[in-house]
Parts: structure tokens; C-alpha cells; sequence
């Protein structure tokens, strides 16, 4: 055993200790920790969309665009914008950007839903296309495939695979009762997906097993020293 | 006004993203990269008001002396601290040396991590507890998380290499995810998919209008 | 027996958890790994790439991903180094700048790459699916400053970058939302960019759709697909070193599954201890 003289490393991992410390029971220790880990997340997050976006993508233009500069250098005026280049029309998402600071006060709170119905918009639009290009467009287009590819077994897959999902999709379809042969189809769609359940459950595990892997690793080689 | 005007900048806003995909004209792309790059500083505006508004509200508690004041405070006095150093660091906040650097690095990665970790405890407790069989349908998920959790680890390739290839758990981990479970995974992406558009399509006509919460 | 096993505390199955995964990272196993076609994919469609082309490389992860996603973001970078390739970094999480900045610096550093020139992190930008749609335009339009503060249109690398078409590849890692799906649904699809990508366990079965419809080319799934990679390169990482852990671990969720559900079996058979 080597214990780590750098004493940052000893402040993370006891914080990683005390947060442990909740598996036994709920103790001071464990809510300091929690405590600080919200206030110092919540107080990053400021920082960081401050420097990362508000400062390069909106004020910095903003102000160059002021002498009249922005990133084409050959065009000169405060709202002679372009492609990536929108210099004094920044000024529209600066002023939304603050509107949205009237809901912390509640008379003039109607005001944010201008900067909410920007955002609302653009994302609502985004993702529609979105989904209908990559999700059902290509996904169909997939699912268009010879069920019989000159071998048994890959054809036997191709079928099973064709059945699993129109069985499925029958399952989501609520518009008639699920009776009969509908009802039967989407019995069998139920099995399909409960199968997927069972394979997202396993990868699950994998997933929560593997971050305290990671946690021990840090705690057993960087704050201990002991290499395995 | 105060409902209707927002309402139409969501449809004009929306339809236009819609329009851009299928328009590659400049007199379309432009304003739909200036929507687009101005949704981006809004939101980025919203994290902030995010902060500010966990500032408020446990400062409150705080002023109160409401039950748990004490671990509020350390809430308020970490996200103010924070704030301050990041604020006055500049846009290298996050160089390497920088106060801000070491409270990501020893404070909020630490922590952010172990959060998750606990999780694993948690899925063999509830695996002992919760997880009942049943009926037909939660037998088959049972039997489907068996094969994939062991088939996808070595020791699950080790104790049933004595097999034919075709019964060995690796084999029959890979058949389930690139058959059943692809099948019914894509049944749920054409579903969501069409879920999505709707909802989209139901926001942006003005519909759906849930975001506008409150009065007026 | 069977009430020794109804009023079991779960803290011992906590502890018995954490002695399992503890011990086989103090003492290995060495457990033999097996290459899934997936992971054989991943690797082959950055091998296909030209040597010396710029590559886009989203990593989309915070210090909840560290496992998984850092081995994947250290293996892949290292290929692409191998070949010459120059990687543009950028990271969509809150949480992820610091430590994708902190792992790509160190690989870069292993591998003597000069920052700006061979390989830059652009950093974080909010905004998630817009940024996507906007970098389709021109990525320095999203990023004009890069995660140090430099002007991205004046490094050296940037200058052979405009949008997407100047990309033959994009790996994307990623831990959730904004990640692997949405990179697919707007930027594959739309753009038709290649794509690879290395994502979290619990979000690897819904990428299987993808890799049959050919939007992704290859697709590593959580740690055991980070390590199967390693295995490839010839690596022995930090998921490597993971995996009999990982090992121990399914098995004694499986065992309690089965212990579970005995013991609610005998209970409801009238069984006594």
C-alpha cells in the first residue's frame, strides 16, 4: 500500500466515503456531502454556461459588432450579418435570455414565455424532423428485408424478427380492444418485449456495476495505492 | 396577447425549423441558423436562471431557519463560492491550477460519480427483494436478463465453453439482442418516433400548449 | 433457512456486493475475453478511414460515465493517432468539459500530438440538438472559441474543417441525452455522416436498431465493449482490468434473483425453516 500524499485526492475520496456512508444508513456526514455536491453543481452550471455560451456565442459578437467587426472581416456594420455571423442581432436572444429572468418575479412573469416559445419552437421543430428522418423513415427502411436469404437460420432470424415487430407495433396500437386476432398478435408482442426488458435489465446491471468498479479503482489505486 | 403572441412565435419558430430541413436556400437557412443559435444562448440563459433560482429558495430556508437550515447553508455557501471563483476566473475557469478546476476535479467529479455508483447496491438488493416471477411474461424477462448478464461476461463464456457453440451463453446473448429484443426495441423507436411527431406537431399548431403554465 | 433469508438485512447484500467487486481488483482473475462483431465493426470503420483525416469526436459523457466512456475515448483516440488522424473534440454534457479535456490532453501527450494542430477540444456548448443542427452549417459558427479560448477559426486544424463534409468519420461517445441518438437523428441522418459510436451499457440495446438499419457502423456496449476494444488494440485499460469484476458481479445478481424468487416460492408453498 502507497496512501497518496496529495491531499485533494484524500478530500475526493473521503467525500467518495461519505457518500457511501448512506448504504449503512442516512447520517450527517452523507447529507454534508449531498449539500455540497448540489450547491457546488448548481453554482458550476451557472459558470460554466456563462463562459461557454453566453460569453462566446452572444456578448463577445455582440460588442465586436458595436465598432461595427464581427468574423468577416471585409464587412463592416453592426447588423450587417451573415451565415455564423449575426453581430447586432444578438441582441434579440440577449433580451430573451434576460425576459426569462422575469419569472422569479411574478407580476411580470408573463414575460418569459416569449424566451420559453423560442425555445419551445426551435426544439419542437428540431426534433420532429429529427425523429421522422432517423427514427421512423430509416428505421422502416430497415426493417425491409428479404425474409428469405438463401439460409435456414438467417431466414429463420428474418422471420422471427419481422414477426417480433408487427407483433410489437400491434401492441401500441389502442385504437380497437385487444381481442381476437389483435389480441393475440399483440400477446406475442407482449413476449418480444418483455424479452427486450429482460436484455435492457442485464445491460443495466452491467452499466450500475461497472461506476463502482470505477469508484473502487480510484479509491483502491489513486488514494491507496495498491495496484491490483 | 399574453398566451396568443407567444403561441405564434412557437409556430412561426417551429414551422420554419420544418421548413429548413427541407430548404437549403439561404433565405430559409440563414434565419433558421440565427433561430437556432439564439435558442442556444436562451437556454444557456436558462441554466442560469436554473442556479439563481436553487439560490433563492434554500437562501429562504436558510433566512427562515426552516428544518435543515444548516445543510441549506452549506448548499448556498458552496453555490455562491463556486460562482464567485468561476465569475472572477474568466473564460479559462477550467484550466488546469485554476480554484475552479480543483472544485470540478475534487469536488463535483468525486461525488457526481459515486451518486451513481450507489446504484449498483441498490439493483442487487432490489434483484433479492423485488424481483418476483410471476406470470408467463415476467418469466420470460427473467430468463432474457439471465442469459444477457452472463452471457456478455467472461465467466459466463468460460462456464458453458464445454457446449456447442450454438447453446453457449455468449451465442444465445447475441441471438436475443440481435433478434427478439432488436425487434421489439425497433417497434418502440417507430412508436416514439411517431409519439414525437405528433407532440411536435401538436406544440408547434398550438395545441399542445402545457408550457405556458400559470394564469393570464 | 428460509426465515434466515426473509428478514435478511439488505446491508449484508450490500457489503457481500462490495467484497465481490473488491476482490477480483485486488486479486485478478484474468478471465479470457471474447471480441463481439460489434466491437470488431467499431474498430474496423476507423481502421477503413484515409490516414491523416480529420475526424469529429463528440464526447458526450460527465464523471457518472468515467468507466465506461474513458477507456472507449482513450482506445479510439489512440487508433486515431496511429493513423495520423486529427480529432476535433467537443462535449454537449454540463458536467463532461473537464474531464474530456483532462483524458484527450493526456492521450494526445502520450502520443506527441500538438494541440491545434493535430487535435483540438472545442469544449461545451448548451443547446444539445441545436448545436448539432448549427455545426451542420459551419462548426466554428458553434464554437467560436475553443475550450482554452482560442479563436477556432484561426488554429491551424480548423482551417481544413468547415461543416460536416469535411468529416469521413464521427465517433461519437456518449452517456445518454444529448448523445448517440440524437448525433443518428440529426446529423447521420440528415447530413449522412458516418457513424460509430461507443455508448453506456444501460442505453446500448436501443442502438441495436440502429446498427441493423446501418446508421451506425460499429457500436461498443459499456464496459465489456471497452474492454473487448482494448483487447483488439493489444491494451490492457482500465476496463480490462474491470471485467472479473464486472464477472462476479452478474453472477451474484443472478443469485439473487433465483435466491429471491426460492425463497418466495417455499413462502408461498407454506415452507419453514
Amino acid at each position: 500500500m502507497n496512501l497518496t500524499h496529495d491531499l485533494s485526492v484524500w478530500i475526493a475520496a473521503l467525500l467518495t466515503l461519505a457518500v457511501f456512508s448512506f448504504l449503512y444508513k442516512d447520517n450527517p456526514l452523507y447529507k454534508f456531502a449531498e449539500h455540497l455536491f448540489v450547491g457546488v453543481s448548481a453554482g458550476y452550471y451557472i459558470v460554466l454556461n456563462l463562459w461557454t455560451v453566453i460569453y462566446p456565442n452572444m456578448w463577445e459578437p455582440l460588442t465586436k459588432s458595436l465598432r461595427g467587426e464581427g468574423v468577416d472581416a471585409a464587412r463592416h456594420g453592426m447588423f450587417a450579418a451573415e451565415l455564423g455571423d449575426y453581430r447586432g442581432w444578438l441582441l434579440i436572444p440577449g433580451l430573451l435570455g434576460v425576459l426569462l429572468f422575469t419569472r422569479l418575479f411574478g407580476r411580470i412573469g408573463w414575460m418569459s414565455r416569449w424566451s420559453l416559445a423560442l425555445i419551445i419552437g426551435v426544439y419542437a421543430g428540431i426534433k420532429t424532423t429529427g425523429f421522422a428522418q432517423g427514427d421512423f423513415v430509416a428505421q422502416v427502411q430497415g426493417s425491409l428485408q428479404p425474409l428469405w436469404t438463401g439460409q435456414a437460420g438467417s431466414s429463420l432470424n428474418a422471420i422471427i424478427f419481422t414477426v417480433g415487430l408487427m407483433t410489437s407495433l400491434l401492441f401500441f396500437f389502442y385504437s380497437r380492444e385487444h381481442k381476437g386476432a389483435l389480441g393475440a398478435a399483440s400477446k406475442l408482442g407482449i413476449y418480444f418485449l418483455m424479452v427486450s426488458f429482460g436484455a435492457g435489465y442485464g445491460y443495466t446491471v452491467m452499466s450500475r456495476v461497472s461506476l463502482l468498479i470505477g469508484r473502487f479503482q480510484f479509491l483502491l489505486q489513486d488514494w491507496l495505492g495498491i495496484r491490483g | 396577447m399574453k398566451r396568443e403572441f407567444p403561441l405564434m412565435i412557437t409556430a412561426a419558430v417551429g414551422l420554419f425549423m420544418i421548413l429548413s430541413f427541407f430548404v437549403p436556400h439561404q433565405l430559409v437557412s440563414v434565419p433558421a441558423d440565427f433561430l437556432q443559435q439564439s435558442a442556444i444562448v436562451v437556454v444557456a440563459f436558462g441554466y442560469v436562471l436554473g442556479g439563481a433560482n436553487a439560490l433563492k429558495l434554500n437562501a429562504e430556508t436558510v433566512y427562515k431557519r426552516n428544518p435543515g437550515w444548516i445543510y441549506k447553508l452549506i448548499l448556498v455557501v458552496a453555490l455562491v463560492s463556486t460562482v464567485e471563483i468561476g465569475v472572477a476566473e474568466g473564460p479559462g475557469f477550467l484550466d488546469d491550477g485554476k480554484r475552479s478546476r480543483w472544485i470540478y476535479d475534487q469536488l463535483y467529479s468525486p461525488m457526481a460519480a459515486t451518486m451513481f455508483s450507489m446504484l449498483a447496491f441498490y439493483i442487487a438488493s432490489a434483484a433479492f427483494r423485488a424481483f418476483r416471477i410471476r406470470t408467463v411474461e415476467a418469466g420470460l424477462l427473467a430468463i432474457a436478463a439471465l442469459i444477457v448478464m452472463l452471457g456478455r461476461v467472461p465467466i459466463g463464456d468460460l462456464a458453458t465453453s464445454w457446449l456447442p457453440t450454438s447453446l453457449q451463453l455468449p451465442t444465445l446473448q447475441e441471438w436475443i439482442m440481435e433478434v427478439p429484443q432488436n425487434a421489439a426495441k425497433r417497434a418502440i423507436l417507430i412508436g416514439a418516433a411517431l409519439g414525437v411527431m405528433a407532440t411536435g406537431l401538436r406544440v408547434i399548431l398550438g395545441i399542445e400548449r402545457s408550457y405556458l403554465s400559470g394564469e393570464d | 433457512m428460509l426465515r434466515f433469508f426473509e428478514n435478511l438485512d439488505r446491508r449484508w447484500l450490500f457489503l457481500l456486493m462490495g467484497l465481490l467487486v473488491l476482490l477480483p481488483l485486488l486479486f485478478p482473475l484474468a478471465l479470457p475475453l471474447t471480441v463481439s462483431p460489434r466491437v470488431r465493426n467499431f474498430h474496423d470503420a476507423i481502421a477503413k478511414i484515409p490516414d491523416g483525416s480529420t475526424v469529429l469526436m463528440p464526447c458526450d459523457y460527465d464523471p457518472g460515465g468515467i468507466p465506461e466512456m474513458v477507456p472507449m475515448t482513450r482506445t479510439a483516440l489512440k487508433q486515431l493517432f496511429d493513423k495520423n488522424c486529427k480529432v476535433v473534440v467537443i462535449c454537449l454534457w454540463n458536467g463532461g468539459p473537464g474531464l474530456v479535456d483532462r483524458v484527450v490532453r493526456s492521450v494526445a501527450d502520450e502520443n506527441h500530438k500538438v494541440d491545434g494542430v493535430d487535435w483540438v477540444n472545442l469544449g461545451f456548448k448548451e443547446g444539445r440538438e441545436a448545436v448539432m443542427v448549427v455545426m451542420g452549417q459551419g462548426i466554428a459558427n458553434a464554437f467560436p472559441r475553443d475550450y482554452k479560448g482560442r479563436d477556432t477559426r484561426s488554429l491551424p486544424i480548423m482551417k481544413r474543417v468547415r461543416d460536416y463534409s469535411s468529416f469521413p468519420l464521427l465517433v461519437s461517445i456518449s452517456s445518454g441525452y444529448p448523445g448517440t441518438k440524437e448525433w443518428v437523428q440529426q446529423v447521420q441522418s440528415r447530413f449522412h455522416l458516418p457513424m460509430v459510436a461507443g455508448v453506456t451499457a444501460v442505453s446500448a440495446p436501443e442502438y441495436y436498431p440502429y446498427l441493423q438499419s446501418g446508421q451506425l457502423l460499429g457500436l461498443l456496449g459499456g464496459m465489456a465493449g471497452a474492454a473487448e476494444y482494448e483487447k483488439i488494440r493489444d491494451e490492457k485499460g482500465t476496463a480490462t482490468r474491470g471485467m472479473d469484476a464486472q464477472s462476479m458481479a452478474h453472477v451474484f445478481v443472478a443469485i439473487c434473483i433465483l435466491l429471491g424468487n426460492w425463497v418466495q416460492w417455499r413462502k408461498r408453498k407454506g415452507g419453514t425453516a
